[in-house]
């Protein structure tokens, strides 16, 4: 007995700090922040969703809809869970998903991030790497389509620059695959912890 | 969380100061071209990459301008312009850094871009084009605004160190009118823009920008 109230009592504490996990809400948040964390600030290989630029994350619905994002863990995970989901739905998901307070994931190698910084500001042109921080910023926030990088976990950030160089997603918006091919590990690396750092 | 040791905290410091510091203010110009990579064609990717794939432009947080068929000679002044710090030294990004480049590298990117043509990036307000087309070929007589197409040409084509304007992104047409006396116009070819920008009202400016934009 004493084993059941604790479950009854874990699953208390659950439900009243999961924040926006409402029983009667329209829309179907829970379906998303199940993986992606709650208030969808991302988990493990789930990506923060929160404070996301909204039109960023309905073409990533749309990727994941249509297959042209296509690395293993979107084939195993996404294409499935967007495989119904209507074009109006996404938007008023992407929508809620931008208008949340995002928080930094942190998670990045600290030693490295005065590295990544210097290459997220200005490149490094002698090896042909363009400046991030003319596209998506210089707090990393992105704008318009362009994705907000700042506070997104080392891991994900990590992933995704590798998998462009190992030729997934080719269709993603110009110029990413082009200049993600030219990264090396180290200033992978360098990047994905600067930018897991970044307010 | 590691400890940092001031050693390692002391060589990150210095890695980040080289690594930042790539060829900036004239001296240190050399060092990024004298390394590898210098083949044009890894350069003109390197321009690409923020400049559009066929150099029409691209939006990203700052508008990186049409570069596409520019007049080599106002290009190559425009990189020089960068690298010595009469343009761009306000923004967040180093320009001086990321358009360091020596002259010979810098004439060989804009005999490239000279012969690059694809269709304008366009997203101008098209209502604003009639308007802007009578101020391009007419001027405004009455604020001393002389025609653009007399020195732009009829088809903004430009010559010489006078941009082509056709195809030219429209924030980024009406952010460099808007602001000339600010940051452009300390080039001897191009003080004349100076009145002429300082004459144009704010709707004026958007007019012809949007008529341009369309131009090919």
């Amino acid at each position: 007995m004493k084993l059941g109230k604790l479950k009854i009592l874990i699953l208390a504490v659950v439900c009243s700090t999961s924040g926006p996990l409402l029983a009667d809400e329209p829309l179907p948040i829970r379906n998303c922040t199940w993986c992606h964390g709650t208030s969808g600030q991302g988990y493990t290989v789930a990506p923060r969703l929160a404070g996301q630029r909204y039109q960023y994350l309905e073409n990533q619905l749309l990727s994941f809809h249509n297959h042209t994002r296509d690395n293993p863990l979107s084939v195993q995970y996404m294409w499935d869970a967007v495989a119904f989901l209507n074009p109006q739905t996404a938007r008023d998901l992407a929508f809620y998903f931008s208008a949340i307070p995002p928080k930094p994931a942190n998670d990045g190698n600290l030693e490295l991030a005065a590295a990544g910084r210097a290459i997220y500001e200005a490149g490094m042109p002698d090896q042909n790497i363009v400046s991030c921080a003319a596209c998506h910023g210089p707090n990393a926030e992105g704008v318009g389509a362009i994705p907000r990088l700042g506070g997104l976990s080392y891991l994900y950030l990590k992933r995704k620059l590798e998998q462009w160089g190992e030729g997934y997603h080719v269709t993603a918006q110009f110029p990413m695959p082009q200049v993600s091919v030219k990264l090396s590990p180290d200033t992978i690396e360098a990047l994905a912890s600067y930018l897991s750092f970044v307010r | 969380m590691k400890v940092i040791s001031l050693r390692l905290a002391l060589q990150t410091t210095v890695f980040a100061f080289v690594a930042s510091a790539g060829g900036a203010e004239g001296a240190g110009a050399g060092s990024i071209v004298a390394s590898g990579r210098g083949s044009v064609e890894a350069k003109i990717e390197y321009c690409m990459d923020c400049h559009g794939p066929s150099g029409q432009g691209y939006r990203g947080f700052l508008t990186m301008p049409r570069l596409a068929g520019q007049t080599p000679e106002y290009l190559e002044a425009q990189l020089r312009a960068f690298l010595e710090g009469r343009r761009g030294r306000n923004l967040f990004i180093r320009m001086a850094t990321v358009h360091g480049l020596n002259p010979s590298m810098r004439a060989a990117l804009a005999a490239r871009f000279r012969h690059l043509n694809p269709p304008p990036f366009g997203g101008a307000p098209r209502q604003l084009a009639a308007t802007g087309a009578r101020i391009y070929e007419e001027g405004i007589p009455e604020a001393n605004v002389p025609a653009c197409l007399a020195c732009h040409g009829p088809e903004a084509q430009g010559q010489y160190e006078i941009p082509r304007l056709a195809g030219q992104l429209f924030s980024y047409t009406t952010k460099t009118l808007s602001n000339w006396g600010k940051e452009r116009g300390q080039n001897p070819a191009s003080t004349i823009m100076v009145p002429i920008a300082h004459n144009l009202t704010r709707s004026q400016i958007d007019a012809i920008a949007a008529y341009v934009s369309y131009l090919k």
